[in-house]
């Protein structure tokens, strides 16, 4: 009978045995990291060429796009169980509100607007 | 009915815990951790974000920063993420001689990009801007600063990993404890990430 409690990611086995592999392959890691060292090449070019109204909502964009993509395949939250994704966005989004809330009594966005 | 309400946890097919959760305690445990840290990481940004502005002496943001230099070091420890994640992949087909070069080669990138740091931070104190400075400089060291220390700890844990894999003395499922180790890695590869451009690439 399956309870409520049975979190087995899709790799592991009825027995408990740890799986073989986990994740994405090398090769898929390897077009990952270009894929990143790419946006990372993107960000660093808004330095030197002038993106106007599009500096700032391209440097988030790229910046919450690596983030993601670091944290869903390097750590392997996309292939994990959902509660490890939970317990981390919890935490940055917990994060994010705080000081996006704190900031705001200080009036920084107001400030920088 | 009893034999239901648990079930294996990922590693146990190694000897190790039975869970409630069906997950590896070690692993829920780090992902909380890694979960606090960014309440951690998010104090130190906000703090810098609000205190960049503020210089009334000593050198601004824009007048030190070396935006070619910095970039260099994001992309060696973007890298030193690929390295890290090829050395859990190798944990998992229990391959230890390439478990091993992994782990010396992040432990390698991680290493340039401490040493990066302690250039950047010498330049940046020849010209002019010590931690009492100003609340600009004080933010900052405060906020890369901390960022090195863990860059710093996770190299000793990578070392530290390397010693014992090659010596057989990880207890249970080796795998998950390079995993383990990773995980912190990428965590702090995803906290520069957004210090990058945070701090470097968008101007006071």
């Amino acid at each position: 009978m399956s309870t409520a409690t049975e979190h087995n990611t899709s790799t592991e086995h009825a027995d408990g045995h740890a799986d073989e592999h986990h994740g994405a392959s090398d090769k898929q890691y390897i077009v990952i990291a270009l894929i990143l060292a790419a946006l990372t090449a993107i960000e660093v070019s808004t330095y030197y060429i002038d993106f106007g109204p599009l500096f700032m909502p391209t440097l988030f964009v790229l910046m919450t796009v690596k983030f993601i993509v670091v944290a869903s395949y390097f750590m392997h939250l996309k292939f994990d169980n959902k509660l490890f994704s939970y317990l981390f966005y919890t935490g940055l989004i917990l994060a994010v509100l705080v000081y996006a809330g704190a900031l705001s009594t200080f009036k920084f966005f107001l400030q920088k607007g | 009915m009893a034999d239901t309400a648990i079930s294996h946890g990922h590693d146990s097919g190694h000897g190790a815990h039975v869970t409630s959760t069906g997950l590896s305690n070690n692993k829920m445990a780090m992902w909380m951790f890694l979960g606090s840290e960014c309440l951690l990481f998010g104090g130190l940004i906000s703090t810098y974000m609000l205190y960049k502005g503020r210089v009334n002496s000593g050198p601004q943001p824009d007048q030190i920063f070396d935006i070619p230099f910095t970039s260099v070091s994001s992309f060696v420890l973007l890298m030193s993420s690929l390295t890290m994640v090829l050395a859990v992949s190798a944990a998992q087909r229990k391959d230890d001689r390439n478990t091993n070069l992994w782990l010396t080669i992040t432990a390698l990138l991680g290493a340039m990009f401490v040493g990066g740091q302690v250039y950047e931070f010498t330049a940046f104190y020849r010209e002019g801007l010590g931690f009492t400075t100003s609340l600009f400089g004080s933010s900052f060291y405060t906020l890369t600063g901390f960022h090195g220390v863990h860059v710093s700890v996770g190299i000793i844990m990578l070392m530290a990993l390397v010693g014992m894999i090659s010596r057989n003395r990880i207890p249970g499922n080796k795998a998950e404890a390079v995993e383990m180790v990773g995980l912190y890695w990428h965590f702090v590869d995803v906290v520069w990430i957004v210090i990058f451009t945070l701090v470097y690439l968008i101007p006071a």
